[in-house]
């Protein structure tokens, strides 16, 4: 049951964020949509490697295990991975979107549409 | 030694990456000369495994941080863990273009980009860049692939947006880091999805256990599109054009060959990941490989209709870009469809695979061409101070070797006889005739429209009367450029002079990489 939830959860946090993406028109909020889509994916992630009464996946406790299961431990390394590559893209996102405003001293996307040949 | 070349192939551009803003701070010629000798070391290296991989025809396999490295699956065990590299011949032949395009690069933006322009973060992400590309084209691990299109696309968004000081390089970095984002992300949901059947990441380990349940046929929709994205195929193309156009004009060659790297990444997992059409299995291969087809005719017509309305010279040729990845996506769809038929592969070896080798060797040529053909819109642009060909004439009187190198690539974009543009449309016209005509007529065409495109911007920026008041930076193209140039202008013309052994040397290993089914 609790996995059904977890799932649940993933698939409303990245409707949620796809809907913000679409429809939100400020930079900074974009990234924002952007986060909650990854947060979703880190979230199916680790749902899927996690094992119900499963303790933590360290190796020396594997003989002492008996009955108990491990959750997956490989997931959990790559999604801390993807966290990391997630902090990098929304500062550089955040970077530009600041850059953006200082040059046209807006964050609006409609009043940024159409990047024209004047330099 | 030999062994680890292929983790040598990645870590030394890598961690030369790192070092290179500290030597940039002591001597700037030692820093050009490291990532010199860095670039070539590397090419270096992928040519002497030609002999190897593409002629003998071997697989490399390479476990990252096996204690021996060489044995893919480990005593004891009848999975493979840990990150295996593998380089076939598709591989190889994916990172020779990027290997030759990334030193044509370097070489033309050693004098382009200004030493006061913060040229060491320039080169460094120029060389994670390269790692990105070689790094997707040689890992044989789903989540690896994943990393390396991440760095790939940090890399190029901050080189996009390279010029802060001007006012629209920021949104078009923006633009191209959110497009990136969305589709790695959608990737990583695809990866989940194979993982969470089969408990690996490895490709082939996966190919091999593939059960095509409802769940697989989501992972392809979830992995190829987010691909066909980062390509720029027609409709997910709408950041190209920005994108390409606000970019340094080197990069946005090096740009070009990057989403070339998706694209293989699309044709790689459409083959190696969930394909074994040859024996049927439980998806339709015909209905996949039309989808390809259309979303290739569809990029080829578009994006020529709209590169002929430009008056941006760079956003013509990014129109152009999108246009000329429509017949490598015509040529390995049409491959994919016949593949799966139910006539045990006739139909393949009639023209299927004719249609493959041309559109794969597109690929390379469209690399080259196109490289050519942007680094030569950097002069344009440098020296009018636009990129508007309305304001630009003349420069044919100043710039002889721009204008020979631009008519070159002009040519072989258009597939015009003695150029290697031809060579590769020649194959997908020949074979997508026998599958169908009208394809081969459409293709056509574009090519027609190709040519009556670039022949405006011939007349426009280099004909007409030498106008010295409408020079704006009238220093001569420097050797570094020159050199950078007219390595592309040997191949572009040498490629389409011989044909057949290119074809024979390395497309051919390509091709039989992809289908053949371990």
């Amino acid at each position: 049951m609790t996995d059904f939830f977890l799932y649940v959860t993933v698939v409303l946090l990245i409707f949620f964020g796809m809907v913000a993406l679409i429809y939100k028109r400020n930079l900074i909020k974009i990234v924002i949509a952007l986060n909650i889509i990854e947060a979703g994916i880190n979230l199916l992630f680790i749902a899927l490697a996690y094992r119900p009464n499963g303790t933590a996946p360290i190796f020396t406790l594997a003989p002492a295990l008996g009955e108990l299961k491990m959750v997956l431990p490989t997931p959990q390394a790559l999604i801390l991975t993807n966290i990391v590559i997630g902090f990098g893209t929304t500062a550089l996102m955040l970077t530009l979107a600041i850059l953006t405003y200082q040059n046209n001293h807006t964050l609006d996307i409609r009043k940024l549409r159409g990047v024209e040949n004047n330099d | 030694m030999t062994d680890h070349i292929p983790v040598l192939i990645i870590a030394l551009p890598l961690l030369t990456a790192f070092i290179l803003p500290i030597v940039g701070m002591i001597n700037t010629r030692l820093r050009n000369i490291l990532v010199f000798l860095v670039i070539a070391a590397v090419n270096l290296m992928l040519i002497s495994l030609v002999q190897r991989v593409s002629i003998g025809g071997e697989v490399l396999h390479y476990v990252v941080g096996a204690a021996d490295p060489l044995q893919v699956i480990r005593e004891g065990l009848d999975f493979p863990i840990r990150i295996v590299l593998k380089i076939d011949g598709f591989s190889l032949f994916m990172a020779l273009i990027s290997g030759v395009i990334t030193f044509v690069v370097f070489l033309f933006s050693l004098s382009y980009i200004k030493e006061g322009e913060r040229k060491n973060y320039y080169q460094l992400l120029m060389l994670l860049i390269f790692v990105g590309m070689l790094g997707m084209e040689f890992t044989n691990d789903l989540f690896n692939f994943f990393v390396f299109l991440e760095i790939l696309s940090i890399a190029s968004a901050a080189l996009v947006a390279y010029r802060t000081d001007r006012k629209h390089p920021p949104y078009a970095g923006y633009k191209y880091m959110l497009v990136s984002a969305i589709a790695t992300s959608f990737l990583l949901m695809g990866i989940a999805l194979c993982y969470a059947q089969y408990g690996s990441f490895n490709i082939d380990y996966i190919h091999g256990m593939m059960k095509y349940t409802l769940l697989d046929k989501m992972a392809l929709v979830f992995m190829l599109v987010p691909l066909a994205m980062k390509a720029g195929a027609i409709p997910m193309h709408m950041w190209v054009p920005d994108t390409y156009s606000e970019a340094p004009a080197p990069i946005s060659a090096l740009l070009k060959t990057a989403s070339m790297a998706s694209l293989y990444g699309l044709f790689r997992l459409s083959f190696s990941l969930f394909g074994n059409p040859l024996e049927g299995g439980g998806m339709n291969y015909h209905t996949l490989g039309w989808i390809i087809i259309v979303m290739g005719v569809l990029s080829m017509f578009v994006g020529v209709t709209m590169a002929l309305v430009q008056n941006d010279v760079k956003r013509l040729m990014a129109y152009h870009a999108v246009s000329q990845t429509g017949y490598m996506l015509l040529g390995v769809g049409v491959g994919i469809a016949v593949h799966a038929q139910a006539d045990g592969g006739s139909a393949f070896k009639l023209f299927g695979r004719v249609a493959m080798m041309g559109g794969i060797f597109h690929m390379m040529n469209h690399a080259f061409y196109k490289g050519l053909l942007f680094l030569t819109s950097g002069v344009m642009a440098r020296r009018f101070g636009t990129r508007d060909l309305n304001r630009m004439v003349g420069l044919a009187h100043r710039d002889t070797f721009t204008t020979v190198a631009f008519v070159i690539g002009a040519l072989a974009i258009a597939g015009i006889p003695p150029l290697n543009g031809f060579s590769s449309k020649i194959l997908l016209y020949e074979s997508v005739y026998q599958f169908s005509p009208l394809l081969s007529i459409i293709a056509i065409f574009v090519s027609v429209l190709t040519l009556a495109s670039f022949m405006k911007v011939f007349y426009s920026a280099f004909m007409g009367p030498e106008r010295k008041d409408m020079i704006i930076d009238a220093t001569p193209v420097s050797k570094g450029m020159i050199l950078g140039m007219s390595i592309l202008c040997v191949l572009v013309v040498g490629f389409g002079l011989f044909p057949d052994l290119v074809v024979g040397t390395i497309v051919e290993p390509a091709i039989e990489s992809l289908v053949t089914i371990l």
